[in-house]
């Protein structure tokens, strides 16, 4: 049973409040967070890579064969681990099934991984069926470095940090191997309708 | 990789047991949590308020007490609008119960055994954290070098600003700058934190500092993106940016 803080009366009837997980809030704007500098690579320097465990190269792409892709404008909601949620963002981008098309892999588990030395990782489950995308484009415009451009993963159905910034590939691997918040505490799923913020939830 | 963090499964009941006004917008909640499991200096933690419906709120603070300190600190800034802080700044007072859990995150943290120089840099209240290691590196006698650099907007808004004088020392320094209102006999520094004053007040490149840098996002990607112009790595920078509520925490947006 928790305490009841005296006088405490809050916000409750915020629009929209149903539609958000538990112990989230709702934002208008689009609150910046990462754990070191936004890093700048030049365009003709940007690839996108899918390796294996052994770093091999399954797939590549550099920025003008990445935008010759087949892409999906997606409108998703998306919900960080520091509380707040943001309904309906439109995002523009290329569907992760799109780029493991043709990839032939028993791996069960995949790392992202970003400039600046970021990583995530997440069930490869998780980033098939249309579930996500890597994403350039937000809000009809091209996706701003501090938000994660020029291409960001976007996997909306899990917290927003899953949600690799400065994207530059996927690892493919048999075994999970936890990234960078996710071995500071972190839970390694983050699952917003279960509520998986940090470690034994 | 920094020290795993115990998993912060339970939520504990804190109780007020002092309040103390740090600017006419800040105040610092001294609490009792019986069961509080410790935590590095940098960590935060989580808040959540309970109405009498059982309507609640939850939002993540820097903890400003250092690790062993008798009393766990929360100092918070009052967002007009917003929905948790205006009830710790303006309601809460001795005796009053709220839930924390924590401590959170193993990033944004400082640890005496590491070498340093360390160099902190503060946008408003982004020096909560940095209390918090300034204390530590005090109470655990660390000789590694510290110079938190801290920016407010007037004299008036500078948070912990007498102890923060009393914190300098052989090991410790702090600097001021105010962007705004100096007022009369002002005699630190003037203007915004950029690369000429990184350059002036921090350490070369070469010496290889940490830096830790912590308030609002457009402070922090300023601060930021001129140390590595500077030519700092940018694996030895680590950033906390202020959501829009104030409150601290990882990655995301």
């Amino acid at each position: 049973m928790a305490v009841v803080s005296r006088g405490f009366q809050g916000r409750r009837r915020q629009p929209g409040a149903g539609l958000v997980p538990p112990g989230q809030y709702l934002v208008d704007d689009f609150p910046v967070l990462s754990a070191g500098p936004t890093p700048e690579v030049p365009l003709e320097r940007w690839d996108l890579t899918v390796v294996d465990e052994s770093g091999a190269v399954l797939a590549r792409w550099d920025w003008e064969a990445f935008l010759a892709l087949p892409a999906e404008d997606v409108t998703v909601d998306i919900h960080c681990v520091t509380r707040w949620s943001k309904l309906g963002t439109r995002w523009r981008g290329v569907s992760v099934d799109t780029l493991l098309d043709g990839i032939d892999t028993d791996a069960e588990f995949a790392v992202a991984f970003c400039d600046g030395g970021y990583t995530t990782n997440l069930p490869l489950t998780d980033l098939l069926d249309g579930r996500a995308w890597v994403a350039y484009g937000y809000e009809g415009e091209a996706l701003e470095p501090e938000h994660g451009g020029p291409a960001r993963l976007l996997v909306p159905h899990l917290y927003f940090w899953k949600s690799a910034k400065w994207l530059r590939g996927l690892q493919l691997r048999a075994e999970d191997e936890p990234g960078f918040w996710e071995s500071v505490g972190y839970h390694n799923y983050g699952d917003p309708w279960r509520e998986q913020r940090y470690w034994g939830d | 990789m920094p020290a795993p963090t115990p998993a912060p499964a339970r939520w504990l009941v804190a109780t007020v047991a002092e309040t103390v006004p740090e600017t006419a917008r800040a105040v610092t909640l001294r609490l009792d949590v019986p069961g509080w499991p410790g935590h590095r200096a940098g960590q935060h933690l989580d808040v959540r308020l309970t109405a009498e419906d059982g309507y609640s709120a939850q939002r993540s603070y820097s903890i400003a007490s250092p690790p062993g300190a008798e009393r766990l600190e929360l100092t918070v800034e009052r967002i007009d609008d917003g929905e948790v802080s205006p009830y710790l700044t303006t309601v809460a007072d001795v005796g009053d119960q709220f839930e924390v859990r924590g401590p959170i995150g193993g990033w944004f943290v400082w640890d005496p055994a590491d070498p340093g120089p360390v160099l902190l840099v503060a946008g408003g209240s982004g020096v909560v954290p940095f209390r918090a290691m300034l204390r530590h590196h005090a109470a655990t006698g660390s000789t590694a070098a510290m110079h938190l650099l801290y920016s407010a907007r007037t004299r008036a808004d500078v948070i912990y600003r007498r102890e923060l004088e009393e914190l300098a020392g052989p090991h410790r320094a702090v600097t001021l700058t105010l962007t705004r209102e100096t007022g009369p006999g002002w005699t630190g520094r003037r203007g915004r934190v950029d690369a000429d004053l990184l350059a002036e007040v921090g350490w070369p490149p070469e010496v290889q500092p940490r830096c830790y840098v912590c308030g609002p996002t457009p402070f922090v990607e300023a601060v930021a993106r001129a140390l590595v112009d500077l030519g700092h790595a940018p694996a030895r920078i680590r950033t906390e940016r202020f959501g829009p509520t104030g409150s601290a925490g990882p990655t995301g947006g």
